[in-house]
């Protein structure tokens, strides 16, 4: 168990700069969740934690030991592939033992660290298979074994459940986080599922184009966003945007006419002048059914059933916005919906940071 | 099992053509070796022209006429011709895999895995070596051997398959290793390895098939190669096999059965070898279920 530091990490290939000075620090212990679109560089920099890039500049510290030159071998760390990058000619049993045996260990030492594996991720009756002969699953859970069994300091994830089925991926996802409570040891998981990194996450790092754009629990990251780019990307449906929303006395200066009143006006400080333009952002869940004395009112286009809930299509005044009620609300196509707002979130329309105080 | 295949029952008359169409394309391609074997076996010393091919006084003679040609060495014991020129075909032709294998691995392996100057270069002069017939090449090789002191011999030999041998396996063998996932290697790495423990533990096993079956190509080729062969070897004793056999027809006489039963002997490794090698070589053909 180690405390992982990166510090002012840029990577470059040739002319593209992928990471353009990236600071992580993950404490001892910790389950640190890389998130971005394809593209942001969370693959590059969990692959830098790994060593199998070199950095263009900048320090990668385990503890207190610079690895930033180490050899990937030498910086005592597992990683689960996307691939899983099962060895396909060893069976599942000598697949858990490669590194032990590259380690030379004893061979006592290793037969009941693989049979202490194999139970933990109830693969005992698969150790004499060939992974060509296992399903997705299996072969997830030998590449998970395969980690575990060298007890490393660090564990590195890069999309480890993107080859699963939806159900599957929801299983092994619970799998890992109790994993990890169970063994304590610091974690690094890379994805572009948003499910995955609420869920695992002590810590999100949203990456964006190189940069870390925020950097908090799921919860602080989820409810204040940073940035434009971290409102839309967490969150499922994504946040409504509104441009060009005018700040007005009382409120802002919706499409279509409506004056959104801001309850809260305190949270934005001094960033609510008069006459000022302003992004307005709503999550989808964030609206409620408000007849008596509604925030705005919106036209639905279209009801769709998801089971518990329900995502509406609506319009505001041209502008399109969805909404997710409880499924019992009983809205249909054509109504004029009443909604009151539970949250909003404003942004500079130039920088796109938030403008909460 | 998709509803065209489901419940379609093949007619007795369908059934039947088709067997017919493979029985004669079976007979086409097998008439000319049944030719070779019953030539092989025939006694009659002119053949005359007929449409079966059933030996004429059934005999072993040509066989261990070729079987058993011996070299006659004044004032030493005869030696065996024939297993000579046999060992030094097989031994010329392992020669030529096992430096073509040895040599194209680490090359193929560097061409597929790294970036480095001259690489597109060398990869397009290495092609370019193969658009010319080995036979062009055939004079340049002689003098080149001949200042080394190598003509006529067996080594002589394998460096000028070599030169053809060595380029094809790059090719082949890049490929193979190119399909290799490099998550593999690289996760051997983490999990301990230095490259060269990741390439030999890893990627090298999982190339397996294709090593085996670029390493049968390399021996195919040097084993029937005849015009390098008839040109840098000299003495008897050295030729290889494809020399032995051209031997047996000359511009004035062609005897025929001694050809044909030196073809069938001269087979049998080749028989041997692709018995031991076709579980590598289907896996060859099937490769790409290398992936983990």
């Amino acid at each position: 168990m180690v405390a992982v530091t990166a510090r002012t990490i840029v990577k470059r290939f040739g002319a593209t700069e992928v990471l353009r000075g990236v600071d992580v620090h993950v404490p001892h212990g910790g389950f640190a969740v890389l998130v971005g679109p394809s593209g942001c560089g969370k693959s590059t920099l969990l692959r830098l934690l790994a060593g199998l890039e070199e950095v263009t500049s900048g320090e990668i510290r385990f503890g207190d030991r610079d690895v930033t030159g180490l050899a990937p071998r030498d910086r005592d760390i597992a990683m689960v592939f996307q691939s899983y990058a099962l060895y396909p000619h060893l069976t599942v049993r000598d697949n858990l033992a490669f590194g032990l045996n590259l380690r030379k260990t004893h061979p006592a030492t290793i037969a009941s660290r693989v049979a202490e594996v194999s139970a933990m991720l109830g693969l005992d009756h698969l150790l004499d298979r060939l992974p060509r002969a296992l399903s997705g699953g299996q072969r997830q859970r030998v590449a998970m074994g395969r980690a575990i069994v060298r007890r490393p300091q660090l564990f590195l994830f890069d999309e480890p459940l993107s080859n699963l089925d939806a159900a599957l991926r929801a299983q092994v996802r619970v799998e890992i986080r109790k994993l990890h409570d169970q063994l304590g040891a610091t974690s690094v998981y890379v994805t572009h599922d948003q499910v995955e990194a609420m869920t695992l996450a002590d810590q999100i790092f949203v990456l964006n184009r190189g940069v870390v754009e925020q950097v908090g629990p799921p919860r602080e990251v989820y409810e204040l966003p940073r940035t434009r780019f971290v409102a839309g990307f967490l969150g499922s449906p994504a946040m409504n945007f509104l441009d060009n929303v005018q700040v007005a006395a009382g409120g802002l200066a919706l499409p279509g006419g409506q004056t959104l009143a801001i309850r809260d006006s305190a949270q934005f400080g001094s960033a609510l002048q008069p006459g000022r333009t302003v992004s307005l952002g709503v999550r989808p869940h964030d609206f409620v059914v408000r007849p008596d004395a509604p925030d705005l009112v919106v036209d639905v286009e279209l009801v769709e059933l998801l089971g518990p809930e329900l995502q509406i299509h609506a319009r505001l005044g041209g502008a399109p916005l969805t909404v997710c009620l409880d499924s019992q609300s009983g809205v249909a196509r054509g109504d004029r919906l009443p909604l009151a707002v539970r949250a909003l979130h404003l942004f500079d329309p130039a920088t796109g940071l938030s403008l909460r105080a | 099992m998709s509803p065209s295949g489901q419940g379609r029952k093949v007619s007795l008359t369908e059934s039947i053509g088709a067997h017919l169409l493979l029985v004669v394309a079976v007979a086409f391609a097998l008439y000319p070796l049944l030719w070779v074997v019953s030539l092989a076996f025939s006694g009659a010393v002119e053949p005359t022209p007929r449409v079966l091919p059933v030996p004429l006084e059934p005999t072993l003679e040509h066989l261990r006429g070729v079987a058993f040609s011996t070299l006659e060495v004044p004032g030493e014991p005869d030696r065996w011709l024939f297993g000579l020129q046999l060992a030094n075909s097989i031994v010329i032709s392992l020669a030529t895999a096992l430096v073509g294998v040895v040599i194209a691995v680490p090359t193929a392996y560097a061409l597929a895995r790294f970036e480095f100057v001259g690489k597109e270069g060398g990869v397009r002069a290495l092609l370019a070596t193969q658009m010319f017939p080995a036979v062009a090449s055939a004079i340049p090789l002689y003098i080149i051997l001949d200042g080394l002191g190598l003509l006529g011999t067996r080594s002589g030999l394998v460096l000028c398959y070599a030169t053809t041998a060595v380029p094809f396996a790059i090719f082949q063998l890049r490929g193979a290793f190119e399909t290799i996932p490099r998550d593999l290697e690289e996760a051997a790495m983490v999990d301990g390895a230095t490259r060269f423990e990741a390439f030999r533990k890893v990627v090298l096993p999982a190339a397996r098939p294709a090593i085996a079956v670029t390493a049968l190509f390399a021996f195919m080729s040097a084993y029937n190669e005849f015009v390098l062969a008839h040109t840098m070897l000299g003495r008897e004793e050295m030729y290889t096999v494809p020399v032995v056999l051209q031997r047996y027809i000359s511009e004035f006489s062609a005897d025929w059965p001694k050809f044909a039963a030196g073809s069938l002997i001269v087979s049998i490794p080749v028989m041997i070898l692709f018995y031991i090698a076709q579980r590598h070589l289907i896996a060859g053909l099937t490769a790409g279920g290398v992936k983990g």
